[in-house]
């Protein structure tokens, strides 16, 4: 657990933001996934970003599936509606309700096997429509509340807990999101909360579908030899992992670098991923060289990180139907209802 | 000897899907109309697009019976295809209308009809240059040969005509000119009018003529709903198509032009689900329509709604199941399937209208039902309400009516009481406040989960808050149960020991059905159910009568079963009438089941089924 039951008692100094907010006013209740998970800090980014950006706690309504990522909207944003609704079906659900009140943030919180697998099909109609929100999967290639199956953005040829292999092709959300018309696409890690707040921030500010894939290792699940999701998978030398059940006492992972350089991080367990920085160069206007570029990173086995796309020239869900600027939920019968004299005149052409 | 009758009888078109025949015979259904004289059309068509038999049958009945009835005194054959069955069905002493440009194959013809050919195609061929002309025209030149051999007034037409095309002078004279070409062929060839006729009346009233699947969309319309989630499947695709057009009409902000309304064509039945299901946790007024197969796919969705008490309204138009079954067929089979959506204990609203004008009301109030429970409202139309047109009273709407949007915590409602709880009982009546997200910065933000959860709505699972929750929500059905539309008693002029239980588009059947067992000696009273939960009215009735009948277009009686959970009754006493073939029902059907039933000549097993 990243955090314990606090005291509400605040310090005079405590920073406060625009609003004149504390952090502790965009926490929720205490998390109760496993101590070390790469959730929570994508829990406290999340926050974090909410709280840098002054966002009133109550104009946030957070969404999600089902699964243990899907569990952390409880743990942020204690003052927020929150709907944790039914497995890979979150994308509709934040449809309809964006649909009901444009005048809100909408924040979708999601898993690799929430968004990939059984929800594969929403996820690419949600970023077809443009529906403004921030979309977020929090990405481990594995399905910890069911004990370690494979999820679909487990590589080919990765190593499960029990030992079985990953005999499918990965699917990789941040092409798909890319390439289905969604119009801020990011990657990121969970330990790289430099990285992952700034685009969260960036991800609230804009104004269509923004999707981030953040790479969030379960410790208990897939942290193990063979697996292309663990720390190992880019060890050069081998360390057995096979008691995963030591997880308790870390620490989150976080991480700092330079823009442009592609390095091997060290983990908290010693273990190491590659990460590479987008080079200043990227043009992450073009739809195509994004998509290039997450090829290639495929091939060599590098994990690209950052923006990916941006498309700041959006045509929304709301733009789309032609909707009023008011929110549906709060018309009246003076605007919906076209009353009895109409009605008459319906009669009238059905005779 | 040819049939005569005069504003009673069945004339039957069979055409060729896709060749325009579909406005034309509207025309003339509408002309009837016109003059007084109540119709039933219906349409029979198969699970195709073009090119295939599709049959439009018109009831004409002075008695207002506006049941299917089977069998034709009159049939007009426009598709070569299916002359054979078409003419082995017509009644003897009917009439044949056909095409007779190419001859009809001696074999096909009957001894005991009369057959009256017109070179329809070679008229048209004559008259139009363009193809697509020639076979459309050719629909309007029968009509015009019809009002002559039925004594339609031609007059009547031309109205019709004007009316539909107004401001279209160039369609107005090329419609009128097809017409009269036919009317004026047909005084040339044969004796008019014919033994069947019509003569003008004054039995319509002031009813109008319309679609339960328009009506429906009417009912969402007035009803309110802002946000409209779907995907296209038969029978139920028109109810959205009629919306999108009325919302195009009637939704449109006058200083602005941008829409009042957000309709999103999904991309399953579960994104349509979940789209409405988020629509109504935020406060819109959200609706989708379906079939069942639909309803089956949304499954998940409805328990959730029902645990997490969001509002949701369903026109589900029923059609021929299971699986694929039968799209252009209808039925009454989705009761049980909507009764119980989805796994654990779940129990959900039904509204049950028995045509269009229910349809519009029922539709309308679904959207206040919703809301004020909290839950999920089915609005449970069939493809023989839905699809078809239907003599029906008029719509009304009172203008003090305002919506009832429930217990929806405002801003400064939150401010005064102390202590909000998602799921507190407050009233006693098992449906808890709400708060919309947004509504308020520090108070009555709770969240929402398909998980068990206190009155506070944070999660646990211990036995005791659960269990408390699960009373509530059953608490909440018998709230329901006094706020649905009470049954409406159809009681006989004679007293009676026999009482028949009937729902939906079984009453136009039944209303001839009742008759026809009043005049045979056996009156019967009728008690249609026309919502779930089910009324004490409804046990009542059941114990008030000797022999108790329920008639349902299903295989398995499922409201029958709904009766016996719901209510308690004893399935034994209630004899169950199934019709499930996909045609709709008859009266005839209705009226012999039931008489075989109380004089059997032999032992009969439980059911009658068609």
């Amino acid at each position: 657990m990243t955090f314990q039951g606090k005291p509400k008692f605040r310090h005079p100094s405590i920073p406060t933001n625009a609003l004149g907010f504390t952090r502790r006013d965009y926490e929720g209740s205490m998390s109760t996934l496993c101590a070390g998970c790469g959730h929570d800090s994508i829990t406290s980014a999340i926050m974090h970003a909410c709280f840098e950006l002054a966002v009133p706690p109550h104009r946030v309504a957070k969404l999600s599936g089902i699964g243990c990522s899907s569990k952390t909207p409880t743990y942020m944003l204690g003052q927020s509606h929150g709907f944790n609704s039914v497995h890979g079906r979150m994308p509709s659900v934040l449809t309809g309700a964006y649909l009901a009140n444009r005048e809100l943030t909408y924040l979708g919180v999601s898993g690799d096997g929430d968004t990939a697998s059984i929800g594969l099909g929403q996820f690419c109609h949600v970023m077809r429509r443009g529906v403004r929100m921030v979309y977020i999967v929090e990405n481990n290639g594995v399905y910890g509340l069911t004990k370690g199956q494979f999820s679909a953005t487990a590589d080919r040829g990765s190593k499960s807990k029990k030992g079985a292999r990953a005999a499918d092709d990965p699917i990789d959300l941040a092409a798909l999101a890319i390439q289905l018309g969604a119009t801020f696409v990011a990657r990121s890690f969970s330990g790289d909360k430099g990285q992952l707040v700034p685009l969260i921030k960036a991800a609230f500010q804009h104004r269509g579908a923004a999707f981030i894939d953040v790479i969030s290792p379960c410790v208990t699940f897939n942290n193990h030899e063979g697996s292309t999701k663990s720390y190992d998978y880019v060890r050069e030398h081998n360390i057995a992992v096979s008691a995963l059940d030591f997880i308790t006492g870390r620490e989150p992972i976080e991480v700092d670098y330079a823009e442009g350089a592609a390095q091997a991080v060290t983990m908290h367990d010693g273990s190491t991923i590659h990460l590479r920085k987008l080079d200043a160069e990227h043009n992450f206007s073009d739809r195509a060289e994004a998509l290039t570029l997450l090829e290639r990173c495929r091939d060599t086995g590098e994990i690209p990180t950052g923006l990916l796309y941006l498309d700041e020239a959006v045509e929304e869900l709301h733009d789309t139907l032609g909707t009023t600027a008011r929110p549906l939920n709060v018309l009246t019968e003076a605007e919906l209802c076209p009353g009895p004299r109409a009605l008459e005149a319906i009669n009238r052409s059905l005779r | 000897m040819p049939i005569e009758a005069v504003n009673d009888f069945v004339i039957r078109f069979a055409n060729v899907n896709g060749s325009g025949s579909a406005s034309a015979n509207l025309l003339f259904a509408r002309s009837i109309l016109r003059m007084g004289v109540p119709i039933a059309p219906r349409n029979i068509f198969p699970s195709n697009i073009q090119g295939l038999p599709t049959w439009y049958e018109v009831r004409v009945s002075e008695k207002g019976w506006l049941g299917a009835r089977g069998g034709a005194e009159m049939l007009i054959a426009m598709n070569p295809a299916t002359f054979a069955q078409d003419i082995a069905a017509l009644a003897p002493g009917g009439y044949l209308f056909y095409d007779s440009t190419r001859p009809l194959p001696l074999a096909m013809t009957r001894g005991d009809i009369a057959v009256l050919g017109m070179p329809l195609t070679e008229i048209c061929a004559k008259q139009y240059a363009e193809p697509r002309q020639r076979q459309l025209y050719r629909n309007m030149v029968y009509v015009g040969a019809l009002a002559a051999l039925l004594d339609i007034e031609f007059g009547v037409l031309v109205t019709l005509i004007e009316e539909r095309f107004k401001g279209k002078d160039k369609l107005i004279e090329a419609n009128e000119r097809a017409l009269k070409l036919g009317y004026e062929e047909a005084k040339d060839r044969f004796a008019c009018p014919l033994g069947i006729r019509i003569r003008r009346s004054e039995a319509v009233g002031d009813r109008i003529l319309v679609e339960g699947n328009y009506a429906s969309a009417l009912g969402a319309l007035y009803g309110g709903a802002t946000v409209c989630a779907w995907y296209p499947i038969t029978p139920s695709t028109s109810v959205v198509e009629a919306f999108e057009r009325l919302a195009g009409r009637y939704r449109i902000d006058a200083a602005t032009g941008a829409k009042n309304v957000a309709i999103v064509q999904a991309e399953d039945e579960i994104a349509a689900i979940g789209m409405v299901v988020g629509a109504g946790w935020n406060g819109a007024r959200a609706f989708t329509a379906t079939s069942g197969p639909g309803v089956s796919l949304m499954q998940e969705f409805f328990g959730l709604a029902y645990f997490a008490e969001v509002p949701v309204v369903l026109v589900d138009v029923q059609r021929g199941g299971p699986s694929t079954g039968m799209p252009t067929r209808t039925q009454q089979s989705d009761l049980l399937l909507c009764a119980w959506a989805s796994h654990g204990d779940t129990k959900h609203v039904l509204l049950i209208p028995d045509g269009p004008n229910e349809a519009f009301t029922f539709t309308a109030a679904a959207f206040d039902l919703a809301e004020r429970l909290q839950t999920p409202v089915f609005v449970m139309l069939d493809l023989d309400i839905g699809m078809n047109s239907h003599l029906a009273q008029p719509f009304a709407w009172d203008e003090e009516r305002r919506y009832d949007r429930g217990k929806v915590l405002s801003s400064k409602q939150l401010e005064e009481i102390v202590g909000f709880g998602r799921y507190n009982d407050v009233d006693g009546d098992g449906v808890p406040y709400r708060t919309l997200p947004g509504a308020h910065p520090t108070l009555g933000a709770y969240f929402t989960r398909g998980t068990s959860r206190d009155r506070y709505a944070r999660y646990t699972e211990d036995p005791a808050p659960y269990v408390d929750n699960m009373e509530r929500l059953a608490l909440k059905f018998e709230t329901a149960r006094k706020l649905v539309p009470a049954p409406v008693m159809k009681k006989a002029a004679a007293p009676a020991t026999v009482g028949v239980v009937y729902y939906g588009s079984t009453s136009a059947a039944m209303d001839e059905a009742l008759a026809i067992l009043a005049d045979t000696g056996a009156p019967a009273d009728g008690l249609r159910i026309r919502a779930y939960p089910l009324s004490p009215e409804v046990t009542a009735f059941v114990h008030a009568h000797e022999r108790v009948f329920i008639v349902e277009q299903n295989r398995d009686a499922q409201m029958r079963t709904l009766m016996t959970t719901d209510l308690g009754l004893d399935p034994g006493r209630l004899s169950a009438i199934l019709h499930f073939g996909g045609a709709p029902i008859t009266a005839r059907f209705i009226a012999d089941s039931v008489l075989e039933r109380l004089n059997p000549a032999v032992p009969q097993p439980l059911e009658a089924v068609s």
